[in-house]
């Protein structure tokens, strides 16, 4: 069996017993990215010769190490700034940022728990996109058939996990950029609740919305790693200060008597789910029926709503955000500037690709004079009503559960030209962006033609955590969608 | 709600400080077009009695002490710049 099948506490009793090394894991890893990242293109930036020397430094440390992360290989996705190491964000504006002066809070907590950083993961510019496509060097391809994406913008981030390059690794989710890229390459993924995770070094795309939250290839796992890096961070304003709790405590509890609330609108042929997603969804209501749950179908009334206002919401706050990108501090300048505005205006055309300058025309646009009130602001009041949506279910419900996305993944170039069709992927994943609350993708289920994975979504309420990793917990227990594995080539031992 | 122009593109791609080329911008104004059609849809909604919402946590100004503190120095501010002169980022004249 190869490492990469252990879960995080199999590994330390490994580590501790001296069945395995950390010098072997971080070797395994880099031995997997050479054996399968041709194929998978994960991996943006790798960090091989001070990963294996930290590695051996750890092997000296094993008989104190008393944390379930370390010595573990993990990836970053490359929008959170690596101290001395290259941060693109998927991004030829950032081409040349190889030396940040800083570490994103997340990766200064990991780094304290002694994970071994291996490399840093492709995604869609600046996290807009939903495929990979968006990358300004290479698509990310999906582990269980290369032909089709592995979802994004967290690509590389879910990709490396579910090809065993990585243990697991770090995503961020704007619109769902960490359940859709999990769902489609077969991997846990949650987007905790706004404000649980600090933000501080993660390159902003929308401020309101952005969350980082853990990839992984099993819930406990999962839990784990958030307990690594939640909490409150005086570096970032929109932190929450709550109490943590311990998430691997909820991993011991059943769902007996749990309520879940099934929205009609994400089991909707309107909204494009497709037959077989839908299956699968009621497949695992039936699982959880047999557990104890309870299920009924509720509504989530204005759904088909959330899509228009996130794109007029977030591209707002993107256009404010890449305001920073003007080519006097970091990043590319062009050759054959005028003056400064005309030095300006070539930097971010030259640097920027088209879906990042698509939205930041939206957004221009959508604040400015004359029309910020009739596409601003009456995006805000939309989220509000998405927003009362949730809370009024919650009144009533544990936890809302639907498909992650309407479809399996899709093939590489079959929605590049269509920003719409695109955009309308994300339309299960957005709302829960613009309330705010925690939401989950897990496996549970696999097309039948293609073999490509499908998500399940677990939603909860605000700062309630706990019970989502119970509930999917539970249900991963029950079946064995997160032992399968794809087909590549690479590590066996 | 008004379709929007060639010229309103331009206008746009301005005040982003961005240069883009002829053929850009009647790309964009489809494409622009395109999504604000469908941004219509919100007006379906009558929103006349909900208030907006800009944030979901319920936090207001979050303060701090205002003490000095180690940050960067300025050599390493300036290590990713792409140009630099005397300490100090150089561009481009600002003035005609």
């Amino acid at each position: 069996m190869s490492v990469f099948e252990y879960t995080l506490k199999e590994l330390q009793a490994k580590l501790h017993n001296k069945e395995l090394t950390v010098t072997e894991l971080v070797q395994a890893s880099f031995d997997q990215i050479e054996a399968v990242d041709d194929q998978i293109k994960a991996f943006l930036t790798l960090n091989k010769e001070a990963a294996l020397k930290q590695a051996q430094q750890l092997d000296e440390q094993v008989d104190q190490a008393n944390h379930p992360l370390f010595g573990i290989p993990i990836g970053i996705k490359d929008n959170m700034v690596t101290k001395g190491i290259r941060t693109t964000c998927g991004s030829q504006f950032l081409s040349n940022f190889n030396d940040p002066l800083y570490d994103a809070t997340v990766v200064d907590k990991l780094n304290k728990e002694n994970t071994v950083m291996v490399g840093k993961l492709n995604m869609d510019e600046f996290a807009m996109g939903s495929s990979n496509e968006n990358s300004s060097y290479y698509t990310t391809r999906n582990p269980w058939n290369t032909d089709y994406v592995p979802g994004g913008s967290s690509g590389g981030s879910a990709a490396a996990v579910a090809a065993r390059e990585v243990f697991f690794s770090l995503g961020s989710d704007t619109g769902g950029s960490i359940r859709q890229p999990a769902a489609f390459c077969g991997v846990v993924g949650l987007k905790p609740t706004y404000g649980l995770v600090s933000r501080f070094g993660l390159v902003a795309f929308a401020s309101s919305l952005d969350q980082i939250g853990p990839i992984t290839r099993t819930v406990e796992d999962n839990a784990h790693l958030l307990q690594a890096i939640a909490g409150h961070d005086p570096m970032d304003s929109t932190s929450a200060n709550v109490e943590i709790p311990t998430y691997s405590d909820a991993l011991k509890q059943d769902v007996k008597g749990l309520k879940i609330a099934v929205p009609k609108e994400y089991l909707s042929d309107q909204e494009g789910v497709n037959g077989e997603v839908r299956e699968a969804v009621l497949a695992a209501l039936k699982v959880y029926e047999e557990l104890g749950a309870t299920w009924e179908e509720v509504s989530l009334p204005h759904s088909k709503y959330a899509v228009a206002a996130y794109y007029l919401l977030a591209s707002s706050e993107a256009s404010a955000n890449l305001a920073r990108f003007d080519g006097v501090r970091y990043g590319v300048r062009t050759e054959n500037a005028d003056n400064m505005i005309d030095m300006f205006k070539k930097s971010r055309s030259e640097g920027f690709g088209d879906e990042v300058k698509r939205r930041i025309m939206l957004g221009t646009f959508a604040l400015s004079s004359g029309y910020y009130d009739a596409y601003y602001k009456k995006a805000q009041k939309v989220r509000t009503l998405i927003k009362n949506d949730f809370d009024k279910v919650f009144e009533d419900f544990d936890v809302i559960i639907g498909p992650t996305t309407p479809t399996p993944a899709f093939k590489v170039g079959e929605k590049v030209d269509d920003p719409l069709t695109m955009y309308a992927n994300d339309i299960l994943t957005i709302p829960v962006n613009l309330a705010g609350v925690p939401g989950m993708s897990i496996p549970c289920g696999f097309s039948k033609d293609a073999g490509l994975p499908i998500g399940l979504q677990i939603i909860g309420k605000h700062f309630d955590e706990s019970t989502l990793y119970r509930v999917a917990y539970a249900f991963e227990q029950a079946t064995d969608y997160h032992k399968q594995r794809p087909h590549l080539g690479g590590v066996k031992s | 709600m008004a379709e929007i122009s060639k010229q309103q593109v331009k206008h746009v791609a301005h005040l982003a400080r961005l240069a883009i080329t002829d053929q850009e911008v009647e790309v964009m104004t489809k494409q622009l077009g395109d999504i604000i059609h469908y941004a219509e849809l919100l007006n379906d909604l009558d929103t006349s009695q909900v208030e907006p919402t800009t944030h979901v946590l319920d936090l207001k100004n979050v303060m701090r002490k205002d003490e000095p503190r180690k940050w960067i120095d300025r050599e390493d501010a300036l290590k990713n710049a792409p140009d630099q002169h005397d300490g100090q980022f150089r561009v481009p004249s600002i003035l005609e």
